[in-house]
């Protein structure tokens, strides 16, 4: 599982990705590839478009009245724009944790069940109850909660809210999670708790953060994508990018002198 | 002003934090004179806004109050009625001079002979014919002899023996006994005589005439005798409607609130949609009773009358409430639940019926509440139907005659005789009491599932 090899696999190549928000182009053309099994990190200022590209893998920009996307993004060689790809399969692939911890206003039990139950991936209650724990277990939060699954998902604090979405997201065995700013509403020590849980969960997924603190990308990440004004600036290893920006635009960006 | 004293008041502060008095006497920008002035202002503008709103809350309750107590004020003395007790000779020589217990013939005998006798019986000494009618309209002349007709009817053992019945007097002797005929008026301008008054009295005091709980205003269907009228058919009429319109409005109204919301393209014909289903919302409710009438009745053909079709007329009314409702309910759910939903491989529809929906169900169910009180109070476009009938018997199906609720209000507030004005406000009390009641429901059902959220 943990056999990194020097090189890595190739979870999604993107060229020339363009979106639009009605006539107004949010990103300009994005060539990328983003590793397997790792975590890549977009950072920029507000609105430089890194959110919007975060939502073009697993197409819920499809749901922005307006958004139209173009260019080609493959997953696996697979293109996920493909007419024929219900972004419903996408999405169980591709999950997705929110700025804002969204659990549904249902007992914890049920947030984590929600997703193999429409999915159809379980056929007994036992075998249900199982992924629900094991589901739980990944995301951290199965000793703070074990004793009250019944209870409901949104009265647990903002810390423990992010992982029972990201337990929720794990349900459904995906293969990428994707995270918007998953600790911008979180204090420091859940966030230390979210940032070490993500640490664990890049050896099994293939996980893309977008995060407003470089100070986060540092810590977390193995690549970094640096976005500006609907471009990608720069893409790279996180140490080059900290340390040895090619970009000055990176540079400015990094060392506080923008944004 | 401020800044011209802006130099000033900055020495005055220094020279006071230096000497560290009371800083509030300080003068600054925002403590000086012209700057206590405009607060002063400030404030004086709330308190008058303030004051304006107490005023018209105070106006809004005091006008409440006033239909209030004027409806139970009036409205109050319907559910009591004065009642006679008679004992009734079932004498054969009338009822069935020939001996053979035909029901049929029982039933077209003079019964008018038999509460005149036993009425004859109560007070002595009245001979004169005219005096004997006096005398007979002081009981309510349908109501006495359909009483003991159909008691006869259904026993012909009955016939000789004496029957004990209480039936309703006139409602002009209940109405001069709740004092709402003066007897300081003129005899020749008054309804009832004064020789009718010592009888009355006379049997007041024998304990003959008696008040009592008004039970045939609710089991009573709708009569030309006002101490016969009851609101029974009305009610069933108007449970009906309710039944038929919530039956077509709400899956009609919710599922037009979810298309247009969720899943209609965005452009100018369901814009233009939108926008009617809004206008239809205020569209006069008279003018749906006329499309009922061209459209159900004239080419359709379907009864007239019927709360069938006033329910479907009504469902018009209904639907766009609920539909305006529906949307304004999910539209307050916040979008990260969908977003969740979707972002676990929900499809849209999964993601509104499983997450929008529920979330969205205590805001549906109040406008469908508010929908219905509308419909139960609905009274021109059931004109316009034909829903105005005398109806005498309860409707038991759809598609027969049915008054509403409103409708006998609207009714009986048109006849003449002073009893149907107290029972005109005993309708309306009834109706209010639904209405109450189901307003009460939708706020009890609101705040149920919104505790579950």
């Amino acid at each position: 599982m943990s056999d990194k090899k020097a090189e890595p696999y190739i979870k999604f190549r993107c060229k020339d990705v363009r979106v639009h928000y009605g006539q107004n182009e949010a990103l300009h053309g994005i060539d990328i590839e983003i590793p397997d099994n790792g975590v890549t990190a977009f950072i920029g200022p507000s609105g430089c478009g890194k959110s919007t590209f975060l939502r073009v893998f697993n197409r819920m920009n499809d749901t922005i009245e307006g958004a139209r996307v173009s260019g080609s993004i493959l997953m696996d060689g697979e293109d996920i724009y493909d007419k024929n790809l219900d972004p419903v399969l996408l999405r169980a692939r591709v999950g997705m944790v929110f700025q804002k911890p969204n659990p549904f206003p249902k007992s914890i039990y049920d947030n984590v069940a929600y997703g193999p139950k429409i999915h159809g991936l379980t056929t007994s209650k036992a075998e249900m109850d199982h992924l629900v724990e094991k589901s739980l277990k990944r995301a951290g939060l199965w000793a703070e909660v074990k004793d009250r699954l019944k209870s409901p998902g949104t009265g647990l604090s903002g810390g423990q809210q992010q992982r029972l979405v990201i337990a929720r997201a794990i349900a459904v065995s995906p293969e990428v999670i994707l995270m918007d700013e998953p600790a911008s509403a979180l204090d420091p020590i859940a966030t230390a708790k979210l940032e070490a849980l993500i640490d664990e969960l890049k050896e099994r997924y293939c996980i893309v953060i977008v995060t407003h603190s470089m100070a986060q990308a540092a810590r977390i990440s193995d690549k970094t994508a640096f976005f500006h004004m609907g471009d990608l600036v720069e893409f790279g290893p996180t140490e080059m990018i900290f340390t040895n920006p090619g970009n000055s635009r990176t540079q400015d960006y990094i060392t506080g002198r923008t944004g | 002003m401020s800044q011209i004293e802006n130099p000033e008041t900055k020495s005055k502060k220094k020279k006071n934090r230096k000497s560290g008095k009371k800083p509030h006497k300080m003068t600054s920008l925002h403590n000086s004179e012209a700057a206590l002035l405009r607060l002063k202002k400030r404030r004086a503008k709330e308190g008058r806004f303030i004051l304006w709103g107490r005023l018209a809350i105070g106006f809004a309750v005091a006008s409440l109050m006033w239909l209030l107590f004027s409806l139970v004020g009036t409205g109050y003395t319907a559910f009591t009625q004065h009642f006679i007790t008679l004992d009734v000779k079932l004498e054969a020589s009338i009822l069935d001079p020939t001996d053979i217990r035909d029901p049929e013939k029982l039933r077209a005998a003079n019964y008018r002979r038999l509460i005149q006798t036993s009425m004859q019986a109560q007070i002595e000494g009245v001979t004169d014919r005219k005096e004997k009618r006096a005398l007979f309209n002081l009981v309510s002349a349908s109501g006495a002899t359909n009483y003991v007709r159909q008691k006869v009817y259904k026993n012909p053992n009955l016939v000789g023996q004496t029957l004990t019945v209480t039936v309703p007097t006139s409602d002009e002797v209940d109405q001069l006994l709740k004092g709402y005929i003066d007897r300081e008026t003129p005899e020749a301008r008054r309804k009832v005589s004064n020789q009718q008054i010592e009888w009355i009295d006379e049997l007041v005091d024998r304990g003959v005439i008696k008040p009592k709980f008004n039970t045939i205003f609710f089991t009573g269907t709708d009569s030309r005798d006002p101490e016969l009228a009851g609101i029974a058919s009305a009610v069933v009429g108007s449970l009906m409607l309710l039944s038929v319109a919530f039956i077509l409005a709400f899956p009609i109204g919710v599922g037009a609130a979810i298309y247009l919301d969720e899943f209609a393209p965005k452009n100018k014909w369901t814009d233009l949609i939108e926008i009617n289903i809004n206008n239809l919302a205020a569209v006069p409710s008279i003018v749906f009773g006329l499309l009922g009438l061209a459209v159900f009745l004239n080419f359709f053909g379907m009864p007239r009358s019927a709360p069938l079709v006033g329910g479907m007329v009504l469902a018009l009314r209904a639907f766009p409430t609920i539909t305006i409702a529906t949307r304004a309910a999910l539209r307050s759910v916040s979008p990260s639940i969908t977003n969740g939903a979707l972002s676990v491989g929900a499809s849209h529809v999964q993601a509104v019926f499983h997450h929008k929906l529920p979330l969205a169900a205590p805001g549906i169910l109040t406008g469908t509440i508010i929908g219905m009180a509308q419909v139960l109070g609905e009274t021109a476009p059931l004109l316009m139907i034909g829903m105005v009938a005398f109806v005498t018997e309860i409707p038991t199906s759809v598609m027969e005659p049915a008054s509403a609720l409103p409708v006998q209000i609207f009714l009986w507030s048109d006849s003449a005789e002073r009893a149907w004005s107290e029972r005109t406000s005993a309708a309306i009390i009834i109706l209010l009491l639904v209405l109450i009641t189901m307003n009460g429901f939708a706020i009890w059902l609101r705040n149920k599932l919104e505790k579950r959220r």
